[in-house]
């Protein structure tokens, strides 16, 4: 079984050499620790391409965070923009992937990432244009909710962030494709075997 | 042309009227118009509509404006970090209307460019896209249909901004990740008033490096900022060049 950086580094492996990427908030933001000697920029939806670590203590900038309101830095490469060409250039296209946190993923591929009814609704931000827009949709996050109840389903259950947009699903158990039919197996996590990998999983593998 | 005003109050005097419609700029508590947002609040204008992506904190940004009930609804993208916006949601007191927020971002632009409606891939299929307007066009591999959604352009009776430099004729120039909404909040607004940290000369900023020409700016106010740090991150000194958290 995978841990949360061990999730991270496989989903730092589906990044290729010269990428524009956007991470979300949680397991996806530690994918910047994993990408090694690859040469991927990194997009933060509030305006900026080439986004840097966090500051060090007494170099803060109020003017400079991230979309999860953190303060970041900046790169020799970096740009700024405003918010409208930020997402005009994730609906275009231009990003090549995203890697998102779920609660919720089916086998059509379909995203569940926003809301709960009837608890506290904090609102889509820019989940529902990242996964509309970008080349590639990657999705990261535990297998099982906290009840052990699998999170890969037959039909999401939750208000949808976006339909049919989920191209692979990293957990940690193991990595599966959303392809024709349901889910297909690409690879088991480390000491997890294929049977345990199909029993925690209630959409259809094929 | 005389657009710089001596503060906030009197900057606002005149364009402000209950029940109006206000397009505000910032992201998180960054970049936000403060000063003008504490001018409305000591104007008490009430029944206001926001078109913000979020609705600051309890006690700073649109927070203050919750604080004293001059809101009648937002329509924003996130709104996660306001403990006083949430109740009054779930006790009916506040409308809300959430936008995805490119397409809020978008709704902006182009209602500043005088575009009334257009189609979005974000948000089909979820319920975004509910009671809208859907439609196909062949942008997929090899001429393949998809569907689109239309959105509204967003026409407000008032923008409010925050840049970093003017010049004397409201060219602006916004400062890193500051700018995020401000220059679509800034052309979709009928009329525009805009704070900033300092107001420079005419002929002193680079033409070349203007992100938002005056055209869009009417009123202008210079004044000092708090620019309050909503989540304050660092990475410990020690590690020298190893990358933390991104």
């Amino acid at each position: 079984m995978w841990d949360r950086n061990q999730m991270a580094a496989r989903a730092a492996e589906e990044l290729e050499d010269g990428w524009y990427v956007n991470l979300g908030i949680g397991i996806p933001t530690l994918v910047a620790n994993y990408v090694g000697d690859k040469d991927i920029t990194l997009q933060s939806e509030n305006g900026m391409l080439g986004m840097g670590p966090f500051p060090f203590e007494g170099e803060e900038d109020p003017d400079l965070i991230n979309a999860g309101k953190q303060t970041i830095t900046e790169m020799d490469r970096t740009a700024y923009f405003d918010s409208a060409q930020s997402f005009g250039m994730i609906r275009g296209g231009k990003i090549a992937a995203a890697i998102l946190g779920a609660m919720e993923v089916d086998e059509k591929g379909d995203l569940a990432n926003w809301m709960i009814p009837g608890k506290l609704v904090k609102g889509m931000g820019g989940a529902m244009d990242l996964v509309a827009g970008v080349g590639r949709v990657i999705v990261v996050m535990d297998h099982t909710n906290k009840h052990g109840d699998s999170k890969l389903l037959k039909e999401c259950t939750l208000p949808l962030t976006g339909k049919s947009v989920v191209d692979r699903i990293i957990t940690n158990l193991g990595v599966l494709d959303v392809v024709d039919g349901g889910l297909k197996i690409v690879e088991c996590a480390d000491g997890v075997s294929e049977d345990e990998l199909r029993a925690a999983t209630e959409a259809t593998i094929v | 042309m005389k657009k710089i005003y001596p503060n906030a109050a009197t900057a606002l005097d005149g364009l402000l009227h209950d029940g109006m419609f206000i397009a505000a700029g910032g992201f998180g508590l960054c970049g936000i118009p403060e000063l003008l947002l504490s001018a409305i609040k000591d104007a008490g204008t009430k029944d206001l509509t926001f078109a913000s992506n979020n609705a600051g904190v309890d006690d700073f940004g649109i927070g203050i404006l919750l604080q004293t009930r001059q809101v009648k609804k937002m329509i924003s993208s996130y709104v996660g970090e306001n403990a006083e916006f949430m109740r009054q949601y779930l006790s009916g007191e506040l409308e809300l209307e959430f936008n995805p927020q490119g397409t809020l971002a978008e709704r902006m632009r182009s209602g500043g460019c005088g575009i009334p409606g257009f189609y979005t891939k974000t948000g089909v299929g979820t319920v975004i896209a509910d009671g809208k307007e859907h439609k196909e066009f062949p942008t997929g591999k090899n001429g393949a249909m998809e569907t689109y959604i239309m959105e509204n352009g967003i026409f407000a009776d008032l923008a409010i901004v925050k840049a970093w430099k003017a010049d004397e004729t409201g060219n602006l120039v916004f400062r890193k990740t500051a700018r995020n909404f401000n220059p679509p909040a800034a052309m979709c607004g009928k009329t525009c008033v805009v704070e900033v940290e300092e107001i420079v000369p005419t002929g002193s900023l680079d033409p070349d490096s203007i992100h938002l020409p005056g055209i869009y700016v009417h009123r202008i106010i210079q004044g000092d900022h708090e620019k309050r740090i909503e989540q304050r991150t660092t990475r410990p000194s020690a590690s020298g060049e190893t990358r933390e958290k991104a």
